[in-house]
């Protein structure tokens, strides 16, 4: 037969050598326009590529596989959705307290899932390799698909919860919100290889267990199966995501022996951010899951006092050492969340979730977790406010907490070696004092002035009059927050009053 | 009695999301592509400038001569969200998939005459190469653009780029019996080949495009609105008496694409031009400046597959598209 002598006898294609053909020849030297037309920040940043082909795709996916394997994961994931809406999931939770864990993540971390969708398509574009370049658009959409699931999970829970209404609104305006969306500000506002360094290695590799983890095991421990599914869900996403971030890390490194400095700069100051960010995690791993997971500073141990070192230790044959000031996160660990607590409670006038007392057991289960630090510096306090509390005196901090410039985090933390003393550094600039938290976000600042004069400090904004006026109900108006429905402590609030006739209704059935 | 539950538990404090309802103008229930689409895109109260652009915000209503007073007034006719999208396109590969098999078990690739064959190569291979700067287009269109509502579909077809550049590749690697000299043969040719020049060209001068939705347009309605009936129309139609007909089955995808990617297309450059006169003046020049060029362009590429009809197929491929962006209210 011709047709056999035509068509050569078709080889077996290795899933390298295929992923070769379908994808890294897809790149081309540009000559009708000049590549650094084409390509205008590979090199700005002071990163030196020679290479990009030495890139190694490490999970060489097409898009065939993709859309099939991501479908397949859609289909199931809604099915679960539509099935939680259908039998009422939202009443199978621990306590309606769980809830604010929940505002927490639609406010302030979905929306970063979003930006991270954006940042992708910026870096997915302007990568010269066609390798890492198809790993950031996968990424890109993977974000965006993030978002969409994140709403679409939690969209249930805003038909029955408050503070979960208008959560795009709030994170572009609320003072505590605009630590996260500064965090990704910074990075997306940075070039291509401190935006990969930012998110897919510190945030996405280093710190990731320290921030979806906590979120979905607190969803699967209080009987959230809606948002444990969507957890479970993007887990493989993840680990193609993580992968990318050690992957660009290691491919800098062995780049160009200049690369070495800039990276290690990139990781100190990615850390520190990363890390003063996920104090609001903390605070909720400890204080506002009913039933708890682990102590935030158990999870600090396990995941980067331990994961972490293995992984610099291997990064030292490149030159990279741990981040700066990772000693000072280790003497934070006993005090970060009730710091940051203390303070919400305070403040919970001014915030779409609710605050609480901890109940009885709890004191004791924070006493145990943190034998060296709870009963000597915070038990008091709580204690102390529970008795106001029930005088019917609950209190709130009525004036303006100042920020750090750079995590725009209150100032709350305290000495790395007084737990008693509230930590303030400052720096001038161009005849400015600018203010901060540690020493941490001070090198940041010092090492980018021109770059962080620009934030846009809520605190700042409410004096100069930019958020709906001078009273704090004004500028919960302007913050589309309800108040007295939203905010304040949960003791009384509607979603306490809902949750409480749910399980009055529940008993009745049951007795 | 579980009955009693059931009525506390359905009191639904509100239907759908603040935002939503104000769109809506109303609280009622909405649908996914609205809630996950509406207001995704932060648009005040950016911290930092971009170091790569400090001209601009962070995302820049300016960064395009278009102006609308709602850039959530271009939607999606398909709804599409991540999860309906991936979805939808799974159904598509799985159909491409069967017709790679039913291909390439009975050689039918094999079948197609010598000279055709060669042809084929030369005019179906090097796209690859325009797919992949169609998706570095959609990919900066993503990145730059305003609004989720626009900006996540051209992630989509971002990633559609991609999917294509790879059926493509994969007709290579059935011509070629896995060697892959195929593919790289295509890409000298797109870099050096006469017939390819001009779209080369063309590609490289879109990657450089600044205004977003004039590449918008470039891109996604003058240069695939020519190239795409050209080559998985005419040129396809032409390779039915030299045996192709198993290629057409390979390529099917791409003709099923764009039909759907041109309601998208057709219906945000039509609600773009109804905002205002200065919108429909600038979509109308942006339109007939690409597609002028790409008819251009594909000349020789149509001449060298078509012989003399190269130029009449070009044509009427051009009067077809002008009318469409007639109808969707450019001024032609
Ligand atoms: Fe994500
Ligand atoms: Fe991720
Ligand atoms: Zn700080």
């Amino acid at each position: 037969m011709t047709t056999l002598l035509k068509e050569p006898k078709a080889k077996k294609l290795g899933l390298k050598e295929r992923y070769a053909h379908l994808t890294r020849g897809l790149g081309w030297e540009t000559t009708y326009q000049p590549m650094s037309k084409v390509f205008p920040f590979a090199d700005y940043e002071g990163i030196k590529i020679h290479d990009w082909d030495a890139w190694e795709d490490p999970f060489r996916l097409t898009m065939d596989a993709y859309w099939k394997y991501q479908a397949e994961k859609e289909r199931k994931l809604y099915a679960v959705i539509d099935s939680f809406a259908q039998n009422n999931g939202q009443m199978n939770i621990t306590d309606a307290r769980y809830i604010n864990a929940i505002k927490i993540f639609l406010t302030g971390v979905s929306p970063l899932e979003y930006m991270a969708h954006r940042g992708y398509a910026q870096v997915g574009r302007h990568f010269v390799g066609a390798g890492p370049r198809v790993a950031c658009q996968m990424q890109a959409i993977d974000e965006l698909r993030h978002a969409q699931t994140q709403i679409h999970t939690i969209s249930h829970y805003n038909k029955f919860f408050d503070g979960l209404h208008d959560s795009r609104h709030m994170h572009d305006r609320v003072w505590y919100l605009s630590v996260p969306k500064s965090f990704f500000d910074d990075a997306a506002s940075a070039g291509p290889f401190e935006f990969l360094t930012a998110i897919s290695f510190s945030f996405e590799y280093v710190l990731t267990n320290l921030l979806f983890v906590p979120f979905m095991s607190g969803a699967a421990f209080n009987g959230d199966m809606a948002t444990v599914t969507f957890g479970f869900s993007a887990q493989s996403d993840e680990s193609r995501h993580m992968t990318l971030g050690l992957e660009i890390i290691k491919f800098m490194l062995e780049q160009d022996e200049g690369n070495v400095p800039i990276v290690q700069k990139w990781i100190d100051k990615w850390f520190w951010r990363g890390y003063r960010l996920l104090t609001i995690v903390a605070m909720m791993m400890d204080y506002m899951l009913p039933k708890r997971v682990m102590s935030w500073a158990e999870a600090w141990e396990m995941y980067f006092e331990e994961a972490g070192g293995a992984l610099f230790k291997d990064l030292a044959r490149y030159g990279i050492r741990e981040p700066k000031y990772a000693d000072v996160a280790r003497k934070e660990k006993g005090r970060l969340s009730h710091e940051a607590w203390c303070t919400f409670y305070n403040y919970t006038h001014a915030a779409a979730f609710h605050t609480w007392v901890p109940k009885e057991e709890e004191l004791a289960w924070l006493s145990e977790k943190y034998p060296d630090t709870f009963d000597k510096l915070y038990r008091p306090r709580f204690e102390y406010w529970q008795k106001q509390q029930e005088a019917g005196k609950r209190f709130y901090n009525n004036s303006l907490p100042q920020l750090c410039t750079v995590c725009q985090v209150p100032m709350l933390f305290t000495e790395p070696d007084d737990p008693t003393k509230i930590c303030f550094r400052r720096a001038e600039h161009k005849g400015e004092t600018y203010h901060f938290c540690s020493d941490g976000c001070c090198d940041i600042f010092k090492d980018e002035p021109e770059k962080y004069i620009q934030s846009w400090l809520p605190v700042h904004q409410i004096f100069q009059g930019n958020c709906g006026g001078a009273t704090i109900p004004d500028v919960l108006a302007w913050y589309h927050l309800n108040n007295g429905v939203d905010n304040l402590d949960y003791q009384g609030s509607p979603d306490q009053q809902l949750w409480d006739a749910w399980m009055k209704d529940r008993g009745k059935a049951g007795g | 009695m579980s009955l009693e539950i059931k009525t506390t538990a359905i009191q639904q404090r509100r239907q759908t999301f603040a935002n939503v309802a104000r769109r809506l103008g109303a609280d009622r229930p909405a649908s996914r592509y609205e809630e996950s689409m509406y207001d995704l895109q932060p648009e005040v109260n950016f911290h930092y400038r971009p170091t790569w652009a400090p001209e601009y915000e962070l995302f820049d209503k300016s960064r395009t001569a278009i102006t609308m007073e709602d850039w959530y007034a271009p939607r999606d006719p398909r709804q599409l969200y991540y999860g309906a999208y991936t979805i939808a396109r799974s159904r598509m590969m799985e159909a491409t998939e069967k017709n790679f098999a039913f291909v390439e078990k009975r050689q039918l690739l094999a079948a197609i005459a010598p000279a055709w064959a060669e042809i084929v190569r030369l005019y179906l291979l090097p796209l690859r190469h325009y797919e992949w700067g169609a998706n570095m287009n959609n990919s900066q269109i993503t990145a730059i653009g305003y609004g989720a509502a626009i900006t996540q579909a051209t992630q989509f077809i971002t990633m559609d780029r991609l999917g294509i550049a790879q059926i493509i590749s994969r007709v290579g690697l059935v011509m070629d019996g896995n060697a892959g000299d195929s593919l790289a043969a295509a890409k000298r040719a797109w870099m050096d080949d006469p017939v390819w020049q001009g779209v080369r060209r063309m590609v490289e001068d879109s990657l450089v495009l600044t205004d977003w939705f004039e590449l918008l347009v470039a891109q996604n309605l003058s240069m695939d609105g020519m190239l795409y009936p050209l080559v998985y129309g005419r040129f396809d139609a032409g390779g039915q008496a030299h045996g192709a007909q198993g290629l057409s089955m390979l390529t099917e995808f791409m003709v099923d694409w764009q039909d759907d990617n041109a309601k998208w297309v057709d219906a945000v450059i039509k609600r773009v031009a109804a905002e205002n006169d200065a919108n429909r003046q600038l979509l109308s020049g942006w339109y007939a400046a690409w597609a002028t060029r790409a008819q251009e362009a594909l000349r020789p590429l149509a001449d060298h597959v078509l012989g003399c009809d190269g130029v009449t197929a070009l044509a009427e491929i051009r009067q077809a598209l002008d009318a469409r962006a007639r109808k969707i209210g450019l001024l032609v």
